[in-house]
């Protein structure tokens, strides 16, 4: 469905299995999600009313959520009065088609981009390279992320899965001249220099938002490197595109939500950069494009609106339920296939890609509910991933082993008296596969036994031994 | 505290417990008995539906909810020898009956009085274990549905203080999942694997003869992880400690 990752991939166990298998992925992953954790752990430290703007950022979300029709026709107006040209995408297509013959219109050469996620959702990158169009990344991730022809692997740190020496081979080949040392300060001032005269020379500059604010007409922008400035101001040409998800009431409201978006993405107060884009440049103003273009894009987000996975509106892309995430830790973005990765993304890939196709990603969750417990808008992202689970079992998508397996046990687990043979009858047959208290292989239960040891069954069930010592008190049989 | 010195309580040892580790189920009726409880084990329990919930089969979940509710709802209390299970009672059939106008009231008043067994003796019965004693270092890992779904955190490490000689060591990660989640450690068992390795390795380093825990399935991930590596922590459940079961075999040993 979405053009963002159109084309076959290795199923999600080998994508796995070869994550898993890259110790270099893995320093980087422990790195930057380890960064961020302890530096989130310090910032919710030192802001005590955290969870009173927890509730406050729930409320905000769940209050335009039920109301979003209302805000985005206000936006809408407010937006249009500025000067801006609000467009609306039903889906990816249509949003890809709407920024595309923006961009033939203008007769662009050069498109510059500050990060989007909503523009990967999309398939942004591919439709302009599709239509001639160059374009250019500036934020310094994605900036790697282009040099290495690749997709982010992270909603906030789209390059997390490469480490500096691997950024610093990079740019040894992909800058002219390549950086002269490979210290971080250096590689930067390198890529600002490659950055420095596209911003100048781009005809059109395309940004997301994290925040569309319904009484101003204002998209927000905020970013830590200033890049989302030089990407929307110098260009003649500004388009916007931003989920319907992301509209706020007001300017109050965009700031209750950064409280918790910038602590809960890398523990700071705020960013370096936010920024409100009212508008067009208008007579007197010293800079500022000739044209805005806001395109607002559904795709799935109205029918979420009206299912079990409404509560995922809620979501401020800070990243943090990944950071936390076991298994996210282990095998990195890429591997779950999606445009979002993590617990987020286990939730948006089906909306987004179809259930047949990534009905792993839910189920590769160990519902341990860190992420929950760390979502700044209280999202229940372990009760969201169960509903996927019961609608893959509802659709018959779930394996036939499993279904199988299930469905037998369960037979067992409704008749007591039947269950309490079987289970006699089965701790004894297992016991039979091990000495010495532990069993090393068992038949049926290889994804245990590959990798750890199975305590043998003590022999009798508790059960057993309990209505055996009832018996000899003369007590209930 | 509770309002009667004396409850009846329903005991559910839960299918790994019956299964796997009897003990466990012995140490909980042990220690409900010494808080003063009066404890029955009623015959029609088998599992609390939590694999069939956790893989999608709704249906099945949901009539294992309503046996396991017939069979308890007659207690004062319910209490369990796992923060998992009784998180699936808890939480997940109120949920997963919410919309059966007969079940669904029987389900929150079920949910209302179960318990995970260290947070019902600290909590409700105000019970501290006595003349205890265990010559050893030990290490406590947070299993995750009791510690984030029920609260479990203070309560076990306050039973644990009073138990005579047993030094307690912290341990890194302490509060981040060993991988077991059910039915996910033989679906996804690489993944599984590769964050149960690095739990065995925080354990290792922390050089306690023991690992503790409150739910034998993350026992059993964490054992099985520690005895195939060659470390040799031995494993109880907290409530084996606590009941003075701890100079007998620990998982994984004969005896």
């Amino acid at each position: 469905m979405s053009g963002a990752h159109a084309g076959a991939q290795a199923p999600f166990k080998d994508r796995a299995t070869a994550a898993l298998a890259d110790k270099t992925l893995k320093i980087a992953i422990d790195r930057t999600t380890g960064n961020a954790e302890r530096k989130r752990a310090a910032a919710v430290a030192a802001f005590p009313e955290f969870e009173a703007a927890r509730a406050r950022g729930k409320a905000i979300k769940d209050h335009v959520i039920a109301h979003l029709d209302h805000y985005l026709e206000q936006f809408e107006r407010n937006a249009t009065a500025s000067g801006a040209k609000v467009h609306w995408a039903v889906d990816d297509a249509g949003a890809r088609a709407i920024v595309t013959r923006i961009c033939l219109e203008a007769k662009a050469k050069l498109v510059t981009r500050s990060k989007s996620m909503l523009g990967e959702e999309i398939g942004l990158p591919h439709a302009l390279a599709d239509a001639g169009i160059e374009r250019v990344e500036t934020d310094l991730a994605e900036h790697i992320i282009q040099l290495a022809g690749e997709k982010p692997s992270h909603i906030v740190w789209p390059a997390m899965h490469r480490t500096r020496e691997q950024v610093a081979e990079l740019f040894k080949t992909g800058h002219r001249p390549p950086p002269a040392a490979e210290d971080p300060a250096t590689m930067v001032q390198s890529a600002r220099r490659e950055l420095r005269t596209k911003f100048l020379s781009a005809d059109i500059g395309i940004s997301g938002a994290n925040f569309l604010v319904a009484d101003t007409g204002a998209t927000c922008t905020v970013t830590n490197e200033g890049n989302a400035e030089l990407t929307t101001t110098p260009p003649r040409i500004h388009i916007v595109t931003a989920g319907i998800e992301k509209i706020v009431p007001s300017t109050v409201h965009a700031f209750a939500l950064l409280r918790l978006l910038v602590r809960s993405a890398t523990g700071g107060e705020l960013t370096q950069y936010t920024t409100f884009h009212c508008g067009p440049k208008r007579p007197g103003d010293a800079d500022g494009p000739e044209e805005m273009h806001i395109v607002l894009v559904d795709n799935g987000r109205t029918r979420m609106l009206a299912d079990e996975f409404r509560e995922m509106l809620r979501c401020i892309r800070c990243g943090a339920c990944m950071n936390h995430c076991v298994v996210y830790r282990q095998i990195g973005g890429h591997a779950y296939g999606g445009t979002y990765p993590g617990p987020m993304g286990s939730v948006l890939t089906p909306v987004l890609d179809g259930l047949a196709g990534s009905r792993d990603l839910p189920n590769a969750c160990t519902m341990n509910g860190r992420c929950a417990e760390v979502c700044p808008v209280g999202i229940p992202l372990p009760t969201l991933l169960r509903a996927w689970r019961i609608r893959s079992w509802r659709e018959k998508l779930e394996p036939g082993a499993l279904r199988v397996g299930i469905s037998l046990w369960a037979m067992l687990a409704k008749r007591p008296a039947l269950y309490r043979l079987a289970s006699r009858t089965g701790v004894r047959a297992i016991r039979m596969f091990g000495k010495a208290g532990w069993i090393s292989r068992l038949p049926l239960a290889g994804g245990w036994t590959a990798h750890r040891d199975m305590p043998r069954p003590k022999g009798r069930t508790f059960m057993e031994q309990y209505r055996a010592e009832q018996a000899k008190k003369g007590g209930r049989p | 505290m509770s309002g009667q010195p004396n409850p009846r309580v329903g005991l559910f040892v839960t299918c790994l417990v019956d299964a796997i580790r009897p003990g466990i189920g012995f140490s909980a009726l042990q220690l409900l008995e010494e808080a003063g409880c009066r404890v029955e084990v009623p015959e029609a329990q088998t599992c609390c539906g939590q694999p069939a919930l956790n893989s999608g089969d709704e249906k099945d979940a949901a009539a294992l909810a309503r046996q396991t509710i017939a069979a308890f709802e007659g207690f004062d209390y319910v209490v369990l020898p796992s923060g998992s299970c009784a998180g699936t009672i808890v939480h997940g059939y109120p949920e997963l009956l919410a919309n059966d106008p007969v079940w669904a009231p029987r389900a929150r008043t079920l949910a209302a009085k179960t318990h995970e067994i260290t947070g019902f003796l600290v909590d409700m019965m105000g019970f501290r274990p006595k003349g205890r004693r265990l010559a050893a270092t030990a290490t406590y890992h947070d299993s995750c549905a009791g510690l984030r779904e029920l609260g479990i955190a203070a309560q076990p490490r306050a039973l644990l203080a009073d138990v005579e000689g047993l030094e307690m060591r912290g341990l890194e990660g302490n509060d981040v999942c060993c991988g077991f989640g059910g039915t996910f450690c033989v679906k996804y068992s690489d993944i599984s694997n590769a964050i149960v390795t690095e739990k065995a390795e925080a354990i290792e380093r922390t050089g306690a003869d023991i690992l503790l825990a409150g739910d034998l399935g993350c026992l059993m991930n964490m054992a099985g992880k520690l005895h195939r590596r060659g470390a040799k922590t031995r494993c109880f459940h907290t409530i084996e400690v606590l009941a003075g079961r701890a100079d007998g075999p620990a998982i994984g040993e004969e005896g």
